[in-house]
């Protein structure tokens, strides 16, 4: 190994204390340094942390944002979720590939660069949006894109780069209870000191809080079996994993209200009786990794973080709670709890087998909360102003607001907060949609709703949601949306099981075969039987909603799939006539005998 | 053994000692749930899904992995329906289409679960367009033969060389169906590089013909083989004992 690498290897084991669960950080932070992770470097950790080398090198493999190859000195990544294609993604990425010489996803001769696609990264509000070496740039233009060109031409380092190209802007545009709040740092954390561990989960159960991830499980019963759970400790952990493309409100919240999130944090530990919390921030969003540092810094300083918080010691009262930040790498899975604590543990992120649940046995086999970092922040809202106040927003069975990560075919997209119940029609009257033929609620896993839908609400009782609010108007074509959620989660499965791991990638060539006119009535029945068997035979729930989207669009948006089927009987996947080109050009034949139709008889 | 911990399979009674999952407690009554990744040696892994069982009944209405399932009382469960087995059918083709399988070359033929299993389900085509792999085989080891071909990522060779052999042979790792691999302890990444035996408990697991000995082929004719003599569905129960 160089000196330099081994250099660059000995220090960052070193600052994680040659613990195998900082794997995931280890693993980043030596390729930030070298640019990628080479064979005698996984060998060096591995023998570090003490793990079988073959575990380090399983871990290395499953991320998306680790290389165990040279990637070249620049690594641009086009963010490809249905928005960014909307905005015109494509065209700009092959403008750019067409610069640079260059085919997608193969590293330029030189080894100066390569051009690639990567899922939704969070910038759905101000695409086409790219990563370069894994920091965000959004709003690319021709100019922008021929801009990154020269700067990468003339190798600047990226750290060099305008601060323009990395201007992320918050776009909130509805502002409720949450974004509205007016609580300093330290304020619901003094009042939920104040009431105690014990009456301030009976607040949060009495403000009826559900999980903000989608699943809405009721966030005060998975703090009270976390805090029952026997264990050495206990542990928080805040999903900051924002994976479903569509969804950017976490990285606004992680922005302009992180000390609201790591205050929710700190009461949840306080509720289950937790000293360390854990906050696994998607590395999409790895350039906010130093300012939320600093924010825990000054929590620190402030007594809101560390020892004996606000000043509170001795053997009654005394509550000692700290944060730590981990970067995920590229795997939308890990939005998945289990998975997310395997990663935490520096392992692959394949969701584990349940029960057990993460409240019993989670991160390091100790029981732990996994909460949305929504739910946290409002959180605070209910350690200040109490659970009846909270309970009095949004609906019976949906308590207090719902942020919407809006974006699409509308005038405003950006950040909105609502009380639970607001229709889909409100929304889109709200953010300047017009003539919209559907919106996709809660990303490609979630719902995609037709126009006779728009009056229901979104609520638990109705349209849950993480917070996803993709707008499509008439002129979008619906099989393309569907097609793309199809590549998408092709890419996202983790291969563990038999149903996600081939069912994903047989939809998505079923859905590339339609998309080529090769399509037939057989195929539709296809999709729907992979649907059926996906949807329960999967390990998780990436692989039970995989095919959500293509049977929604499916009932809802038919005949954006029947204009492109070739005939209403059976096709078959090639076509015959193509298949016999080659031997017409060798044998410079063109006659009707050296031709086939596809019924397979000479033409 | 309480009287209560009894399910229903099938709509026969199966008796159960409390944590013991479905297929164990099948197994031990002599019922074949079919599988692939389970190993009655070894906690279960649960990524072929191939012992998918439907519960109906009170707590039904829903699939689920009979592997990894807790036995309850009362249970109601539906193993060999038409439904099920056809699931099982379309997985174990997804299987072949993944793969590269070419049976009738195949060292493992008739010793093979996979093949044994499509047999049984009656899986008359993979029917599915195949995906035609490039997986490199490593002959590098002087007595064994990986032939990644074959791979049904069941996770088993890295189960037993942990547990058994505690060499940490194998691990799976990387993402989906392109990433999705073996990957060998040793830098080169190669079996030779690595203090793998023929004599460990991993050089025997393979369900599929992934782990093959070397300069031993054929030497149980094809048609005399563990499978050809009869189905899986009547070994397996007595296997496990």
């Amino acid at each position: 190994m160089p000196e330099s690498l081994s250099t660059v290897v000995a220090a960052v084991l070193d600052r994680h204390r040659h613990d195998g669960t900082r794997l995931m950080q280890i693993l980043r932070e030596v390729q930030e340094e070298h640019g990628w992770l080479p064979p005698q470097a996984l060998t060096a950790i591995a023998a570090a942390v003490g793990w079988p080398r073959c575990r380090v090198e399983g871990t290395a493999d499953f991320y998306s944002f680790f290389h165990t190859r040279p990637q070249g000195q620049y690594r641009v990544l086009w963010s490809d979720n249905i928005t960014d294609r909307m905005l015109g993604n494509t065209d700009l990425m092959q403008a750019m590939c067409r610069k640079l010489w260059l085919e997608p996803g193969r590293v330029s001769e030189d080894g100066l660069v390569s051009v690639d696609t990567t899922s939704c990264t969070g910038m759905c509000d101000q695409g086409p949006a790219i990563l370069v070496n894994y920091r965000a740039v959004t709003r690319m233009t021709p100019q922008r894109v021929d801009e990154v060109v020269e700067l990468i031409r003339g190798q600047t380092p990226v750290a060099q780069w305008p601060a323009e190209f990395f201007a992320i802007a918050d776009n909130i545009r509805r502002k409720d209870i949450l974004l509205g709040h007016t609580l300093v740092p330290g304020e619901a954390l003094a009042a939920a000191l104040e009431r105690g561990p014990q009456a301030m989960l009976d607040e949060v159960k009495a403000a009826n809080l559900r999980g903000r991830g989608g699943a809405g499980f009721g966030t005060g019963l998975k703090w009270e079996a976390c805090r029952d759970a026997a264990g050495d400790a206990h542990y928080v952990v805040c999903n900051a994993d924002e994976g479903e493309p569509g969804t950017f409100k976490d990285r606004v919240l992680l922005t302009s209200y992180a000390d609201l999130v790591f205050e929710g944090m700190t009461i949840a530990g306080l509720a289950v009786g937790a000293r360390k919390g854990l906050l696994y921030l998607r590395g999409e969003y790895r350039y906010l990794l130093e300012p939320l540092e600093a924010v825990l810094a000054r929590r620190r300083q402030d007594k809101l973080l560390g020892d004996a918080i606000l000043g509170l010691g001795g053997v009654d009262g005394g509550f000692d709670f700290d944060i730590e930040i981990h970067l995920g790498a590229g795997a939308y899975v890990c939005g998945e709890e289990s998975a997310l604590i395997e990663s935490l543990e520096g392992k692959p992120g394949r969701p584990r087998i349940r029960p057990p649940f993460p409240v019993t046995s989670g991160y390091l086999g100790q029981p732990t909360t996994v909460n949305n970092v929504e739910t946290l922040a409002a959180s605070c809202l209910v350690a200040k102003h109490g659970g009846a106040w909270y309970a009095g927003f949004g609906t019976a069975k949906s308590a207090g607001t719902k942020i919407l990560s809006v974006s699409g075919d509308c005038e405003r997209p950006g950040i909105y907060e609502y009380p639970y119940g607001i229709t889909v029609a409100e929304v889109l009257a709200d953010c300047g949609a017009g003539d919209t033929q559907a919106v996709q609620v809660s990303g490609p896993s979630g719902v995609c709703l037709s126009s006779e839908e728009f009056g229901r609400r979104i609520a638990f009782e109705d349209i849950p949601t993480a917070g996803a609010f993709m707008v499509f108007d008439a002129t979008r074509d619906m099989f393309e949306v569907a097609q793309n959620f199809a590549h998408f989660f092709a890419h996202e499965s983790c291969g563990f099981c038999t149903p996600c791991r081939v069912g994903t990638t047989l939809v998505k060539n079923m859905m590339d075969k339609i998309a080529k006119n090769h399509g037939s009535p057989y195929d539709i029945d296809e999709l729907f039987k992979l649907h059926r068997l996906m949807q329960g035979a999967s390990h998780c729930g990436l692989g039970n909603s995989a095919c959500n989207p293509i049977f929604d669009t499916l009932n809802k948006f038919r005949p954006a799939y029947e204009r492109r089927l070739k005939s209403l009987d059976y096709e078959p996947a090639f076509d015959l006539d193509g298949a016999l080109s080659q031997a017409r050009q060798m044998t410079g034949r063109d006659d009707a005998g050296a031709h086939l139709t596809n019924e397979g008889t000479a033409a | 053994m309480s009287e209560n911990n009894v399910f229903l399979l099938d709509g026969e009674e199966i008796p159960f000692t409390p944590g013991q999952t479905v297929i164990e407690a099948a197994t031990a009554a002599g019922k074949y749930i079919p599988h692939l990744c389970w190993h009655p040696e070894f906690k279960p892994y649960g990524s072929c899904k191939l012992c998918t069982v439907k519960l109906i009944g009170p707590h039904g209405g829903r699939l689920g992995s009979s592997c990894t399932l807790a036995a309850q009382p009362g249970m109601e469960i539906e193993n060999r329906t038409p439904e099920i087995d056809d699931k099982r059918r379309t997985l174990l083709q997804m299987l072949f289409a993944e793969g590269n399988h070419f049976c009738p070359s195949c060292e493992k033929s008739g010793n093979c679960l996979l093949q044994a299993t499509a047999y049984e389900l009656e899986m008359l085509s993979p029917h599915f367009d195949m995906f035609y792999p490039d997986r490199p085989v490593d002959a590098s080891h002087p007595d064994v033969l990986l032939d990644f071909n074959r791979c049904i990522m069941c996770a088993l060779c890295e189960t037993a060389s942990r547990e058994v052999d505690k060499k940490n042979v194998f691990a799976m790792g990387g993402r989906g169906i392109l990433g999705r691999r073996i990957h060998i302890n040793s830098e080169s990444g190669r079996l030779a590089d690595t203090d793998f035996a023929l004599t460990d408990r991993a050089a025997s697991i393979c369900p599929v013909g992934v782990i093959l000995p070397k300069r031993k082929g054929f030497a149980v004719p094809i048609g005399a083989r563990k499978y050809d003599q009869a189905p899986v569905s009547a070994q397996v129960p007595g296997d496990a004992k």
